[in-house]
Order: structure tokens, then C-alpha cells, then sequence
């Protein structure tokens, strides 16, 4: 794990490996111990370059949530042409009766 | 509605989260065809289906229909900005929902309950809809599924949901709530507001606190299908809660589902992960702000409010409506049929019978509500006041003229009535006075236990066609030109 460099020191460290462990846990990953140590360590050094952006004075600027200078993009309500349902349920893992099969969701619980 | 509102010695907190689908023709960000009841899979595209390369594009309609429910809502049109929402469920094959989190559409509000009761708005958001997901096997319930089917339909049908601030105190003000909004959203005809397709979904936090204290743990409690369901699931959960508190225990933050079979509320999974969506702004689709302009057009286009459309019909019934014509005036305003009554009083109607017929026939055969003639309805609403036509007949009338139209009093000459006008009326009755010399002169003396027989003998002399009340109506008439 990567505490940030020196200069920084007031500033926590970006991520832990407890927090790498929860998010690859909702993104359903698997790590080994040697990966979760080592994406920790990326992942520090990634946040803790980003970080820097918190040096800069912003009090005058207002957030953006898009790069682009654009602002109510809309298309008119109206129907387009769908695809094929067979085509697309072709193209699945799996399939019955017109429809997407799916593992079962969650274990039971309550 | 519901009676007991909490517990004894606890106070109820509830939130509405109503979730409505927008009545578009097509979905939030593609092309798709809004429909319910399609068979499954046949309204998707690449981008509702989150193919790759597929770009979202928002439908103007839809952000119009999201700013009429915040102008009926006092909320204020802000500029808004979309957000993925990540979770894994096979329910958005995109594995995110798009959404609106911490720059909604329309912020804050107020909604005034027919009671007079105000419920504070905190929000109402811009979202697409989900798939539906079927479990097949096991148990049948979710996690005991052998596995699931999903049906991408719905996957990217343009809702708003609203979130109500959590002033609501008891299970019947919840439901005046959900049925005064979904009054809102017809009237403004932002969504059909119908339950049972599943087009207005309401989920309710709950929470029991003793009065005056801070507000206790909530439960968030699901699949409430009906107005009856929300009143019910909101009681067991205050007794739920009342109990565990009493028994020394804590209440749970928790996601619970509404059985409706068992009459409780159950546990539905653990939250541990659940909340965990990773918000972030969508990179797709660029932020929304409607101009002052577009705003004041969308408000411009919204009709009378339901409020200012049950106080028209209340000024046409003159004076206090009784409680029955109270239930009459919210059904007929929730159901649209208000201007049926409106338009047959102005053609000289009377409006208590009106609003009886209209709320009661009327209703009853909705999908073709919208072909009955005013004027029509309006004739034969006079006939029956009059006592041309008696109750039965006017109703099997109505029947006729909600199937196929045509002239009232044709339509009950075809039936098999004779519709007795007035003076057809006033000779039979004439008729039985000669015949009851006796009942006559002691009525016209006051003796009013006479009258029954009376209205029997012309009842029978027009072979049960003469409307009882109007009958009575004319010998009170005829005895009052006596004296």
C-alpha cells in the first residue's frame, strides 16, 4: 500500500484494502490475496494522482457533470423499429418461451 | 377507510415512494414502443437491451409529462442531471438503471389531501422502468427459484418516481395520499395511474416513535399492489414494530415485502450490500435544463387540478355534499367522468342523480364512458327525474345508451317501457283517485299512512312502470292544489 508521497501526509490514505475488497465484491470479482494487495496499491497511486485536483482552487467554478457544453439533448416521442426477438434471444446464454433464462437471483433468506 | 391508525401510545411516521410510468409512446432514452401486455421481448432495441455501442437519447415528451406532475406538485422545475445507478440483477441487462440522484428534476412541493391535510413533497425524478423477471420452479418464491425469466418490455419505460417527506400519520391518510396523487396523474394525464398493471407502485418507509420524540427506525415495505394492501401493510407494520419496541428490542432498518396471503409484512434480503449503488454521473446523456419558457408552456397546459374539479361539481349538488355524494364526487373527478356530470347539468340535469347515475352506472362500464353523449345522458337524467322512467328502467336505459347511443326515450320505447310523461302519469293517477274515494279523502285530511296504497294501486294500474317517488311526488302535488 502506497500511504501517498511526502508532502501529503495530511491527507488520508486514498483506498485500503478493505475498501478494494467491498468494491470488487459488488463488482462480483474474485481476488487473491496477492492480486488484492497489488490492486490496492494501483489503485492508491490512481486516486491519490487524482487527488491532486484537490490542490486547485475551484471556489469560483461551478461543478459540471459533462464535458460537453450541451444541454437538453431530446429526440421527438417517437417509435423506431425494434429487433428481431429471435435474433436477440439467439444471441443468450439461454433461452424459453420468448424470454432471457437467467440463473436463479438470490439465495434464500427470510 | 382503514380505522385504526397506530398502535395505542405510538405515533405513526410514513413516506410514499410512488413510482408512476409515463404515458409515452415510447420509452426514456430509445425508440421502443410503451406498452403494456406485449408479448414478451418483442419491444427492444440495442439500447434497451444495453448493447454495446448503443447511445441513450432523452424523449422530450417524456422530461414534459415529469414537469406537468411537479407543477400539480408546487415543486420546483430545477436543471437535472441523470446518473447510473450500479447494482447486479438481471432485471437491466445494462447491470445500472438510469437515474436521477442528487440533481432531480423537480425538487421539494406540497400535495393537499381532500381533508385538508398538506404532505410535503421532497422530490420527483426522472428514472427507466426495469424488466420483469419471472421465477420458474422451486418454491417459487425469488431465492428458492430453480431460475428466472426475464422479459426486457418494461426495461427503459420512462417513471417518475415521487417521494413524499414523511409527514403522513396513519394508514388512511397514506391511502388519501396515494389516491389523490394518482387523481393528479390522470388529470394531468402524466400516467393512466392504474395499480393493478402495475403502472403506479407505491413502496412506504414506516416507522413508530412515542409522540414527540425523534423519528424511529424505519422499514421500507414493497410490493403493495392496491390501495387496500398500502392500508393494511402500513398497519401490521406499526403493530410489528409497536411490539418489538415493547418487548425491549430493537427495529431493524430494513427492506420488507408485503404477503398479501398472510396478511404481514416478511423480510426480504439483507440491505448489507443493497445500498451500495455507486451512483455516477451517466457519460452518456448531457444535463437537462428546461428553460422558462418551456416550463411556463408545460404549466400552461395543465387542466383544472382534481381539488378544483370536485369543487365544480360540489357548487352544482348546492350545499354540503352528504358523505356518499363526498365518495361520488372523488371517484367521478379520479375517473374523469366529472365532465359527463358537468356537461349534462348544463343541459338541465339534476345534478344529484347525475352524479349517482354517472358514478355508479357510468363507471362501471369505463372503457365506453368516453362515447356517451352528454346530451343524451342529460335527457334521460330528465326523464327520470321527472318519474317518466323509474330507477330500474333508467339504468337498463344507460345500459343501451353506453353500448350503442341513441335517443333515451326511443331507447326505452325499444325496451319495452312506456314512458309515462308527466300527464300520462296524472291521469292514471286520477284514474286510481276515483277508484279509492275513500284512501283519497282521508289523504287529503293528512292522514299520510295512506299514501303507501295509494302509490301501490297506480303502481299497479301502470303495471310497475311508474316510478314510486315520483308517484308520491304528484299525489303531494295534487293534494297541496286541494288545500
Amino acid at each position: 500500500m502506497t500511504p501517498g508521497g511526502a508532502g501529503r501526509a495530511s491527507r488520508p490514505p486514498a483506498i485500503g484494502p478493505e475498501q478494494v475488497r467491498h468494491v470488487a465484491r459488488l463488482a462480483r470479482l474474485d481476488l487473491e490475496d496477492e492480486e488484492l494487495a497489488r490492486f490496492t496499491s494501483q489503485l492508491a497511486s490512481v486516486l491519490d494522482y487524482a487527488a491532486e485536483l484537490a490542490e486547485l482552487d475551484v471556489e469560483e467554478l461551478q461543478p459540471m457533470s459533462h464535458p460537453l457544453p450541451l444541454r437538453n439533448v431530446l429526440r421527438e416521442d417517437e417509435p423506431s423499429p425494434q429487433v428481431e426477438r429471435d435474433e436477440v434471444l439467439a444471441e443468450a446464454p439461454a433461452a424459453e418461451s420468448g424470454r432471457f433464462r437467467v440463473p436463479r437471483i438470490l439465495s434464500e433468506e427470510g | 377507510m382503514s380505522g385504526i391508525s397506530a398502535p395505542a401510545g405510538w405515533e405513526l411516521v410514513v413516506g410514499l415512494e410512488v413510482h408512476c410510468e409515463l404515458a409515452t409512446r415510447t420509452k426514456l432514452f430509445c425508440g421502443c414502443p410503451n406498452a403494456f401486455g406485449a408479448e414478451p421481448n418483442t419491444n427492444v432495441c440495442p439500447v434497451c437491451l444495453g448493447l454495446p455501442g448503443s447511445l441513450p437519447v432523452l424523449n422530450r415528451r417524456a422530461v414534459e409529462l415529469a414537469m406537468r406532475i411537479g407543477a400539480a406538485l408546487n415543486a420546483e422545475i430545477a436543471p437535472s442531471v441523470f446518473h447510473r445507478k450500479n447494482y447486479f440483477y438481471p432485471d437491466m441487462p445494462k447491470d445500472f438503471q438510469i437515474s436521477q440522484y442528487d440533481a432531480p428534476i423537480n425538487r421539494g412541493g406540497r400535495l393537499e389531501l381532500p381533508d385538508g391535510s398538506v404532505v410535503g413533497i421532497e422530490r420527483a425524478h426522472l428514472e427507466e422502468d426495469t424488466g420483469k423477471t419471472t421465477h420458474v420452479g422451486g418454491t417459487g418464491r425469488i431465492g428458492g427459484a430453480d431460475y428466472a425469466l426475464v422479459d426486457y418490455n418494461r426495461a427503459g419505460v420512462p417513471l417518475v418516481e415521487i417521494v413524499s417527506a414523511p409527514d403522513i400519520r396513519s394508514a388512511a391518510q397514506a391511502r388519501a395520499y396515494a389516491g389523490e396523487l394518482r387523481a393528479i396523474l390522470v388529470a394531468t394525464g402524466s400516467s393512466d395511474g392504474r395499480m393493478e398493471e402495475g403502472s403506479m407502485r407505491v413502496d412506504a418507509n414506516v416507522s413508530v416513535r412515542r409522540p414527540g420524540a425523534p423519528f424511529g427506525t424505519r422499514c421500507e415495505i414493497k410490493n403493495l399492489n392496491s390501495m387496500r394492501s398500502l392500508g393494511r401493510a402500513i398497519e401490521f407494520e406499526a403493530a410489528r414494530q409497536a411490539e418489538v419496541l415493547e418487548g425491549g428490542g430493537t427495529v431493524t432498518q430494513e427492506t420488507r415485502h408485503w404477503d398479501e396471503d398472510r396478511g404481514a409484512t416478511l423480510p426480504m434480503r439483507s440491505k448489507e450490500e443493497a445500498d451500495d449503488y455507486r451512483y455516477f454521473p451517466e457519460p452518456d446523456l448531457v444535463p437537462l435544463a428546461p428553460d422558462g419558457r418551456w416550463q411556463a408552456e408545460v404549466a400552461a397546459s395543465i387542466g383544472p387540478l382534481p381539488a378544483e374539479r370536485r369543487a365544480v361539481l360540489q357548487r352544482l349538488l348546492g350545499g354540503e355534499p352528504t358523505p356518499a355524494q363526498a365518495d361520488q364526487v372523488r371517484s367521478l373527478v379520479a375517473s374523469d367522468l366529472d365532465a359527463l356530470v358537468v356537461a349534462a347539468c348544463e343541459r338541465g340535469a339534476p345534478a344529484s342523480l347525475a352524479l349517482v347515475r354517472a358514478a355508479n352506472e357510468v363507471a362501471a362500464d369505463l372503457s365506453r364512458a368516453p362515447g356517451l353523449d352528454p346530451g343524451a345522458f342529460a335527457k334521460l337524467l330528465m326523464l327520470e327525474g321527472s318519474g317518466e322512467l323509474s330507477a330500474s328502467q333508467s339504468k337498463a336505459v344507460l345500459g343501451e345508451l353506453l353500448v350503442g347511443g341513441g335517443d333515451p326515450a326511443e331507447v326505452a320505447r325499444r325496451l319495452g317501457f312506456e314512458p309515462m310523461d308527466g300527464g300520462a302519469l296524472d291521469e292514471v293517477i286520477l284514474r286510481v283517485i276515483a277508484e279509492h274515494p275513500e284512501d283519497w279523502a282521508r289523504f287529503v285530511a293528512g292522514e299520510d299512512k295512506v299514501k303507501g296504497p295509494l302509490v301501490g294501486a297506480v303502481r299497479r294500474a301502470t303495471d310497475n312502470q311508474a316510478d314510486p317517488a315520483a308517484v308520491a311526488r304528484h299525489l303531494d302535488e295534487l293534494r297541496a292544489a286541494r288545500a
